[in-house]
């Protein structure tokens, strides 16, 4: 019976035993990737392998951009270089006024006898054309660890803030949008510096502002700006604006809901922020 | 014989790098939950065709570059897949021979226990996701399933593999 079996065309060896220890061994590897990230170097090994798929798989929407833009014709070009022109000349006479402004606030702290606020160093990124995690609201940028990229950096784009960089592999990032469910922020409403936190709903669109008491000074149109004490967001840039605010009376609790200031569904270039804390830290570790 | 395995082994890996990248493909944001699994499509079809030289050892390591390139949990996949492959193995013999129509409602099977397990992991490790994201891919999965079955049988006739 025993030497039947042995004998059994279908019966593949070890088969039970091996699954089982790739089992563990996938079940180890979790826990160690959701304690304390000991397995980056695994995940950047890994990652630089799977770079060339990722350029390939994105390189058909590149080509179609590039395409796009080399099929415009001359007048189109003309009118987009035309706004751009006026666009730059606004921000010219715009960034004037907070140079002086930045100047003066910074006096102004200094009579305070408060920290002065250091520029946020910033650089712009491109999205790659790649789809990654299905669980989450994500997005895979172009650069990674190897220029400076580390977990924890925040991304903004020229309407406000996007989201914060998840993973940095050596080559590429891995980031996640604030409209993630699982995702938080600290925010203050820009008109009086009230703290809440704003949660990620899983739409583009909204984002919930589900710890304000009923008699919370917050109304429909004010604009929400980070506060900057998370750690993750420097202070001062917009996130969303409130749309709803609905104060229910036997709740404790009122319902707001606001939109993110940026588009989170149609962007192709975000910007990086390096901040001056950051770097401080990195200087004292060392 | 070293050089023959190489030869065998190069249609096999090639169909799950496609399989990989149709897995990062960018989709718009409506039809992306609705993407079937390209990557357990394919690690079952070699599990059930070949399964003495792709099983349980092959599902993990392409598990683990699922993991990478979709910035999941290290592991998560590999696991899903691990335990798909493990009972597609261990009944090889029975699944091949199905008819068709048979052959897709277990598929289907393993597709559900496939997402179910990635829904637990991800319960465990506190992601939340809208279900939509878990059954999408099972549904498109089984439907292009028989299309996928016929052309990877062509594939394989044509390298020759498997009995």
């Amino acid at each position: 019976m025993i030497s039947s079996y042995k004998q059994n065309p279908a019966r593949i060896p070890a088969l039970g035993a091996r699954a089982f220890a790739l089992l563990l061994l996938s079940l180890l590897l979790m826990f160690l990737d959701h304690r304390d990230n000991h397995l980056d170097a695994v995940r950047n090994a890994i990652s630089a392998a799977v770079y060339p798929m990722r350029i390939i798989v994105a390189a058909p929407v590149n080509f179609w951009a590039w395409a796009s833009d080399l099929s415009k014709s001359k007048k189109e070009l003309q009118t987009e270089n035309s706004r751009l022109r006026a666009e730059i000349l606004l921000t010219a006479a715009r960034l004037q006024r907070l140079t002086s402004l930045e100047a003066e606030n910074n006096r102004l702290r200094d009579f305070l006898e408060a920290r002065r606020r250091v520029q946020d160093e910033v650089r712009v990124v491109t999205i790659m054309a790649v789809d990654a995690n299905p669980f989450k609201h994500n997005i895979v940028l172009d650069l990674g660890s190897s220029q400076g990229v580390y977990a924890g950096q925040a991304i903004i784009n020229a309407d406000g803030i996007i989201g914060v960089v998840m993973e940095a592999g050596p080559l590429t990032s891995d980031a996640i949008l604030i409209s993630d469910p699982g995702h938080a922020l600290l925010v203050e409403v820009n008109r009086n510096g009230l703290r809440t936190l704003a949660y990620g709903t899983g739409e583009f669109g909204r984002l919930d502002l589900p710890g304000l008491p009923n008699n919370a000074d917050i109304r429909t149109g004010d604009l929400l700006v980070t506060s900057g004490l998370g750690g993750t967001f420097p202070s001062g840039y917009p996130v969303a604006v409130v749309d709803t605010v609905t104060r229910i009376p036997q709740d404790a609790f009122a319902e707001v809901t606001a939109t993110p200031t940026a588009a989170l569904d149609q962007m192709r270039e975000v910007m990086l922020i390096w901040s001056a804390q950051h770097d401080e830290q990195a200087t004292n570790d060392e | 014989m070293s050089k023959y395995h190489a030869n065998r082994n190069l249609p096999v890996f090639m169909t799950i790098v496609v399989a990989l990248m149709l897995t990062m493909m960018p989709l718009p944001d409506s039809m992306s939950a609705f993407r079937p699994d390209w990557v357990a499509l394919i690690i079952l079809f070699w599990a059930m065709t070949v399964p003495r030289s792709y099983g349980v050892g092959a599902a993990f390591i392409t598990g683990i570059f699922v993991d990478v390139a979709q910035a999941t949990l290290l592991g998560q996949y590999a696991l899903a897949l691990v335990v798909i492959t493990y009972i597609t193995v261990k009944s090889h013999l029975l699944i091949r021979v199905f008819p068709l129509l048979q052959l897709t409602a277990t598929i289907f099977a393993l597709l559900a226990l496939y997402q179910f397990l990635l829904f637990w992991i991800n319960g465990v490790a506190g992601v939340e996701a809208p279900a939509v994201s878990y059954w999408g891919p099972v549904i498109t999965g089984t439907l292009i399933w028989p299309l996928l079955y016929s052309f990877m049988s062509n594939v394989r006739n044509r390298v020759q593999l498997g009995n």
